[in-house]
């Protein structure tokens, strides 16, 4: 699976990310699917509503969230395509945490953020029988 | 019959249908139907016989752990629809 992001949507998701840092942070993908290829067309950032105490090693989102975004997807023709969020400090590699509240069929883009700034962003996917994730291949252009 | 809408990255496991049809006089009896017409479904929206913690069940506007959970009755033309709660962390 290959994950196409525009190269001025990935700077909107790093300066999220980098403004939040020790925080972690993250958002919605919007876009398409076709042949393989997941087309971001849209980033969504929606706020972080873990305990705040605990914000520096996890991210959630409300049900609220999903409903509001799943319902302007479909009313533009567009799809949730996948949720990017931040490791702080910690490598862009999914973690057990990760694992256990993740959906297959959708793109995970983790980003590893240092206190001087992002570092590499990496797209993952849950396999079906739900044991890992899988890289994706991510093109920025 | 309920109706249930599947959230988007399980489309591709009701056949890319958003919305099905299921039998079921409660919510748990409706999830059953549901998965065991698409049987791919189970393992993502339970670990054994309990709901995933990050998959989400609203009947209307209500998220049904704040009714009756899997035992709230269903009426035929009652609209539920699964949401998951993102969530992730470095570990």
């Amino acid at each position: 699976m290959r994950v196409m992001l525009r190269r001025d949507l990935k700077q909107q998701i790093i300066q999220q990310l980098e403004a939040a840092h020790p925080d972690e942070a993250g958002g919605f993908l919007l876009g398409s699917l076709r042949d393989d290829v997941v087309s971001i067309e849209g980033v969504v950032p929606v706020e972080n509503v873990f305990e705040p105490t605990e914000r520096y090693h996890r991210y959630a989102m409300t049900p609220v969230d999903w409903m509001r975004l799943e319902d302007a997807a479909d009313a533009r023709g567009l799809s949730l395509v996948g949720y990017y969020h931040s490791h702080p400090n910690s490598p862009a590699i999914p973690s057990l945490y990760d694992r256990d509240h993740a959906l297959p069929n959708f793109a995970y883009l983790i980003t590893s953020v240092m206190p001087d700034g992002a570092r590499e962003m990496l797209a993952w996917r849950l396999q079906d029988d739900r044991q890992a994730f899988a890289a994706d291949t991510l093109s920025v252009e | 019959m309920p109706n249930i809408r599947i959230p988007t990255p399980l489309r591709a496991f009701t056949s890319n249908e958003s919305q099905v049809q299921v039998g079921g006089a409660t919510v748990g009896e409706a999830l059953s139907n549901l998965t065991v017409r698409y049987p791919e479904l189970r393992q993502h929206l339970y670990d054994g016989e309990t709901l995933r913690s990050f998959v989400n069940v609203y009947l209307g506007d209500e998220d049904v752990r704040f009714l009756d959970g899997l035992e709230t009755n269903l009426e035929e033309s009652d609209s539920l629809r699964i949401i998951p709660s993102i969530a992730g962390g470095a570990g």
